[in-house]
């Protein structure tokens, strides 16, 4: 073989590289994020399904409805009225963001920039 | 027929996976015995490929010249397209994997009114193909999120420079823009240039379908039909801790997605897509071009047979030639029996 130890380096390190989520984590598939419940509701404003995947989609269409065209209409959840807001919103009933939002975010490693601007729930600031 | 076998091969690779991912079990089959299986196949045929090329005998020095060659002192030499040391053969296969620089120069052939040939130069398969091999590898260092907990560093920082204009929500990768149109392009010159359609073959078009298709549906999961990624993460977790559990309720896309990723894997070592382990092992791009001051030799040699210069080939049939009236370097001896008074 030609440059043997040259290529039997390269393949090792090539390996390495294919290999490294398995090394990372040497087993340890780290903890599953368990979102608080909120205290007093049992309904979101969609239903849980469609929150767990798609609560991004959501926000961006009640952002998009108020700034862009004005349309402040509150949402009902079992009889009491929300704005359609982060603040005055998602976070009247997932008060706290620690255990709720960054939960998942921290998983799964996402980092939403909305909190350059928009104020955190108290138990943050 | 060699464009559309390829696409009937992707589409019928999407159904099954659709109908595999809501068959009962189906999913444990998708999600977690294909990957295995798949990555198996890919790391082994990787490594036995390389093995193999390996094994074959570079005796001779074939690099590909592009540039003056080293010679006398006031003549100066192009160290890195002709290189004749090893930190210039370094160099030119940095340039190499990093900038592809032989596709740089890539030419284009037209025949105008006269009839004259003329040669152009082409930049668009270089600006393309680099376009797509790094928005990959920026995919490719993304997904890792799925695979680590905590997510290293440099994913998060990848990321964030991706999603850098913060369009929407979830937030646009620009990457996965940039993908799309580079390998639009990449299909699009097989199509249109006459002279590429006539090489191209089911294996050129396969792996771009197969790619299409497995950015297409990341796309859609991502900003379409959504996907629950927390119970994905779970998934691959599992996989790459050795203790995979699927959980309920994760759409078909995802397994459509996994699936052709998997396929891609497994066909991986037996394709030109080799070409990532094979860039390495060019010997026309990482050889010096020493011929001139290391002698090389020929190992298939028989030792037996010594070395015939053409000073000796001459002392052994000078008489023939002469004979025949050949020129010779040396003349015949004057013989004992020639007489010299014939002269
Ligand atoms: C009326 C109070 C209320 C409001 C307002 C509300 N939620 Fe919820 N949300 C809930 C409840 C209660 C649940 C748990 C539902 C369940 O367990 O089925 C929930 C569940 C969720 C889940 C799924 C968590 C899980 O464990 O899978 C997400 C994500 C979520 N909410 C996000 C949001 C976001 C984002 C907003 C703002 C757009 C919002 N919620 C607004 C009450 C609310
Ligand atoms: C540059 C600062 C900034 C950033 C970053 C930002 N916002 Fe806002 N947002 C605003 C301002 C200003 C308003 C207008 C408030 C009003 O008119 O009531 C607003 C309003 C909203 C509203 C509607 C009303 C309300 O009071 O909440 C929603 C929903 C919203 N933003 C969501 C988001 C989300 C989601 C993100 C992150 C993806 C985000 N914003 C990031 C500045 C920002
Ligand atoms: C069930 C877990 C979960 C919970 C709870 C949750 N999120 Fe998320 N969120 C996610 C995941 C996963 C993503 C990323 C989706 C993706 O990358 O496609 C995300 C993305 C987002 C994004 C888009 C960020 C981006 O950069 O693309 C915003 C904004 C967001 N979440 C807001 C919230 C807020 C506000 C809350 C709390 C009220 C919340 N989320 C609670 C899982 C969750
Ligand atoms: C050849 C390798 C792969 C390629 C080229 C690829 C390509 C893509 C692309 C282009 C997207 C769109 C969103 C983005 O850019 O992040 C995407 C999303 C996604 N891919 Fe892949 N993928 C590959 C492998 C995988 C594997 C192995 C998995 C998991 C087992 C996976 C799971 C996902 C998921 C869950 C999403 C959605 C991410 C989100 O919603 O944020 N992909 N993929």
């Amino acid at each position: 073989m030609y440059d043997g130890g040259k290529i039997i380096t390269g393949l090792i390190i090539f390996i390495v590289f294919m290999t490294f989520p398995i090394w990372y984590n040497h087993g340890n598939a780290g903890n599953i994020p368990k979102p608080e419940k909120p205290q007093g509701v049992t309904q979101c404003v969609k239903d849980t399904a469609y929150m767990r995947s798609s609560h991004m989609v959501l926000i961006n269409e009640w952002r998009d409805e108020v700034i862009r065209t004005g349309n402040r209409t509150k949402v009902t959840v079992q009889g009491k009225e929300y704005d359609k807001s982060l603040m005055l919103g998602c976070m009247k009933c997932h008060i706290n963001k620690k255990k709720f939002c960054d939960e998942c975010h921290l998983y799964t490693s996402v980092n939403p920039y909305c909190w350059d601007c928009h104020f955190l729930p108290k138990e943050t600031i | 027929m060699r464009i559309l076998y390829p696409f009937i091969a992707v589409l019928a690779l999407v159904l099954i996976a659709l109908v595999g991912a809501n068959l009962p079990g189906g999913q444990a089959l998708i999600g977690v015995v294909l990957p295995y299986v798949a990555f198996l196949i890919f790391l082994g045929g990787f490594v036995a490929k390389i093995l193999g090329w390996a094994k074959s005998p570079v005796p001779f020095r074939i690099p590909t010249t592009c540039g003056q060659e080293k010679s006398l002192s006031w003549i100066p030499q192009n160290c890195i397209d002709n290189p004749s040391t090893r930190g210039g053969v370094v160099i030119r296969m940095i340039l190499e994997i990093f900038l592809f620089r032989s596709l740089f120069r890539n030419t284009k052939t037209e025949i105008h009114d006269g009839p004259k040939l003329v040669y152009g130069s082409s930049k668009y398969l270089w600006l393309f193909g680099l376009l797509f091999h790094y928005c990959f590898l920026t995919i490719v260092i993304r997904h890792l999120r799925l695979f680590t907990t905590p997510v290293p560093f440099f994913v998060s920082v990848t990321e964030y420079l991706d999603g850098f204009f913060q369009v929407g929500l979830p937030v646009l990768y620009q990457t996965d823009i940039i993908f799309v149109l580079a390998i639009t392009f990449l299909f699009l010159r097989r199509v249109i240039m006459p002279q590429v359609r006539y090489i191209s073959l089911p294996a050129d078009y396969f792996p771009l379908f197969l790619i299409m298709g497995i950015a297409i549906t990341g796309i859609l999961m991502r900003y379409f039909l959504r996907a629950d990624i927390v119970s994905i993460k779970q998934l691959t977790m599992g996989l790459v801790t050795f203790s995979p559990s699927i959980k309920e309720g994760i759409s078909s896309v995802f397994f459509i997605h996994l699936f052709l990723v998997c396929v891609l894997l497994a066909y991986f070592p037996f394709s030109k897509l080799m070409h990532l382990g094979g860039v390495f092992l060019s010997p026309t791009r990482n050889m010096t071009n020493n011929s001139r001051m290391v002698r090389h030799e020929n190992p298939w040699n028989d030792p037996n047979i010594k070395p015939h210069s053409y000073a000796h080939y001459e002392d052994e049939f000078r008489e023939f030639m002469v004979e025949a009236g050949l020129p010779v370097d040396k003349g015949l001896p004057p013989s004992a029996d020639e007489d010299p008074a014939e002269k």
